[in-house]
């Protein structure tokens, strides 16, 4: 898998092109001992207008692409931007650790939370060892856990998601993921106490709906949510899966389609050229979302919480009736 | 002194099974093999609701002919046989995929299957390419308006709600309006108290309603979480192939999970475990004696005994009040 640096975003071509010029005339500007500062002004805002331009009109394939980015932040980096003095917990008590799901207590602002999410590498040693993000069995009877821990003392949960799919392999099926998963959904139908789920990269299927039943599911502009990869929807339906970014149009996968099927309550603004450009100020606006979401879950009594967190998800499918 | 001398067992909802001890529990195994009541034979379609059913299904797994090999021994069956046993391989015990007709016919108590919600059918939200048509060959194939046939009905006398999925339905694909049929008679079941029994034959979520698919498996968990509530026994039945979005999500949460033999039974797909991990995967993988070595379901029982077990099972958790004399 492509670590940061050679990972290349192919709508960002033109940009990449401006860039080096700009930086091949401040080269030649040093060497000739010539002002050119007006002519590099020149480039950047055109670098600027067309970064825009190209940001404001991303289709979803290119999102999905950004969401995939390997410097996108993650979970780890996001426990120490947005909240104070995160613990790491470890294990499910069953089986193992599953490095691929981290969570722990930390403070947002001066609340006590719980949070977890899958946590993927930044780079290859990592991603092996995280199984690029992608959580065995074990991994959801922690996060089942530590959401049980979080009910026993009254603590909000915070997920972060951002998964390519719950792990397809021998053990994972051995140890029953699809039990795992279900368990998962079936915990948080019942918590009794405020979630929030944050989409912050993939939410991939079954991987991600796991920890996906909130209160309020938050989404990050260029993250994806979907039922299925665009690459596996291509080769189901076109038997090609290059056709990716036509499923991806299909798929309705993006923050915005999300909202407007009222699957997700709201999106989360990145800064121009995606989170990952500035993780600092995508973290402080995550945190003045989830902020203000908790706060008016707060207000709200337990039984409360259940039934509209029940009636929530109960109202999401569209049908016919005869 | 046995415990039930120290019990006065009062306030019977219904005393359905009217036996004394010697006939034992074998009685309806034995009623339904080795007498002659009609409702063996799934010829005798009449028995069964006869409002809701269509009239042809058993044709269109036999087209042409009256042998049919079997997909695992190969062994050819005249098609008669093959009926009579309850589609199962005489010879290897194969399970052949049934319909949810054949299904219903098989588990519940002659003519006592009532459709609920059977107007609840599927839309096409997203537009999704080609989704329009699948629709419309699938109740032309099936002759169902969905993936799903919803009821009551009794089984051994007892009665309770029974959700049977069809695999011939876009592949038994749970999309909004399956998990709303689903969702709807788990709430049925909550608010008249009675069991519930789902049959899953699904390849997972409707890819071809997207995002909303993935939901469905959100609202069955939760709605199966809510038999808690009331304590309303939930017994999933996992027929081949129960896989995917359905099996991570109600089908794997029964209070009991009982699989035919040999029934293809898993998370990710085969194909999809290879290319991701390159690992070899050992005979047998994904199927039913594979999760039961593994701890993931409760039983496997042969089609020919499902509806004794599922009587005796739901006669146990008959709700009945204990008071110690």
């Amino acid at each position: 898998m492509a670590n940061g640096s050679n990972y290349n975003l192919d709508f960002e071509k033109p940009l990449k092109e401006l860039e080096k010029r700009i930086e091949e005339i401040r080269v030649f500007a040093e060497e000739k001992k010539i002002d050119m500062s007006e002519e590099i002004a020149r480039i950047e805002d055109k670098s600027r207008k067309l970064k825009k331009e190209i940001y404001e009109k991303l289709t979803p394939w290119q999102k999905v692409q950004i969401a995939r980015h390997p410097k996108r932040p993650t979970l780890l980096e996001y426990s120490e931007l947005i909240f104070n003095g995160f613990i790491e917990l470890h294990g499910d008590r069953l089986y193992r650790d599953d490095p691929a799901l981290v969570g722990g207590l930390a403070y947002l602002d001066d609340i006590p939370v719980t949070i977890l999410g899958q946590q993927k590498g930044k780079d290859t040693k990592e991603n092996i060892y995280r199984n690029f993000g992608m959580p065995h069995p074990e991994g959801y009877r922690k996060a089942i856990r530590l959401m049980k821990q979080a009910e026993k003392f009254g603590r909000p949960v915070i997920t972060f998601v951002d998964v390519a799919g719950a792990f397809p392999g021998k053990e994972a099926e051995e140890r029953g993921q699809g039990e795992a998963v279900a368990k998962a959904i079936m915990e948080m139908g019942a918590l009794t106490v405020p979630i929030i789920v944050v989409v912050t990269g993939e939410g991939g299927s079954g991987g991600a709906l796991a920890i996906g039943t909130g209160d309020r599911v938050l989404m990050l502009e260029h993250a994806y949510y979907s039922v299925i990869s665009p690459e596996g929807c291509a080769s189901i339906l076109w038997k090609n899966a290059t056709e990716a970014s036509k499923a991806a149009e299909v798929l309705r996968l993006t923050a915005n389609d999300l909202l407007e099927l009222e699957v997700i309550d709201e999106v989360i603004p990145e800064p121009l050229g995606g989170a990952h450009t500035d993780p600092v100020s995508t973290a402080a606006t995550i945190k003045e979302s989830l902020c203000h979401n908790l706060w008016e879950l707060l207000h709200r009594d337990s039984q409360e919480l259940l039934v509209m967190r029940y009636n929530k998800f109960r109202k999401m499918g569209r049908y016919i009736e005869e | 002194m046995r415990i039930s001398d120290n019990f006065k067992v009062l306030n019977y909802k219904e005393a359905v099974f009217d036996l004394d001890d010697e006939r034992g529990d074998d009685w309806l195994l034995k009623d339904l093999f080795r007498s002659k009541q009609k409702y063996v034979t799934i010829k005798q379609r009449e028995e069964v609701d006869s409002s809701a059913q269509p009239e042809q299904q058993g044709k269109k797994e036999l087209p042409d002919g009256l042998w049919k090999k079997c997909e695992q021994c190969n062994q050819i069956i005249y098609h008669k046989d093959l009926e009579k046993n309850l589609k199962v391989c005489p010879k290897c015990q194969y399970h052949f995929r049934i319909g949810a007709w054949e299904r219903i016919k098989i588990l519940v108590d002659p003519g006592s299957f009532k459709e609920l919600f059977a107007n609840i059918t599927s839309c096409d939200p997203l537009n999704f390419p080609e989704y329009q048509e699948k629709i419309s060959k699938s109740k032309k194939i099936t002759e169902l308006k969905e993936g799903v046939v919803t009821g009551t009905a009794k089984i051994g006398g007892v009665p309770l709600v029974l959700g049977v999925m069809d695999f011939n339905f876009i592949g038994g694909s749970m999309g909004s309006a399956l998990g709303e049929k689903l969702v709807r008679l788990f709430e049925y079941a909550l608010t008249h108290e009675l069991p519930v029994v789902t049959v899953s034959a699904a390849g997972g979520a409707r890819m071809q309603e997207g995002i909303l698919s993935l939901m469905q498996m959100a609202t069955t968990c939760q709605a199966v979480n809510r038999l808690a509530e009331k304590s309303i026994l939930f017994i999933s039945i996992l027929t081949d192939p129960t896989t995917g979005g359905v099996f991570a999500s109600f089908a794997s949460q029964g209070d009991i999970i009982i699989a035919e033999p040999g029934a293809l039974i898993g998370f990710a797909g085969a194909r999809v475990i290879q290319q991701t991990t390159r690992q070899t995967l050992p005979p047998g993988f994904q199927r039913s004696e594979f999760l039961l070595e593994h701890g993931i379901i409760d039983l496997i029982v042969n089609r020919k005994e499902l509806r004794n077990t599922l009587a005796r099972l739901l006669r146990f958790h008959q709700r009945r009040k204990l008071e110690i004399s």
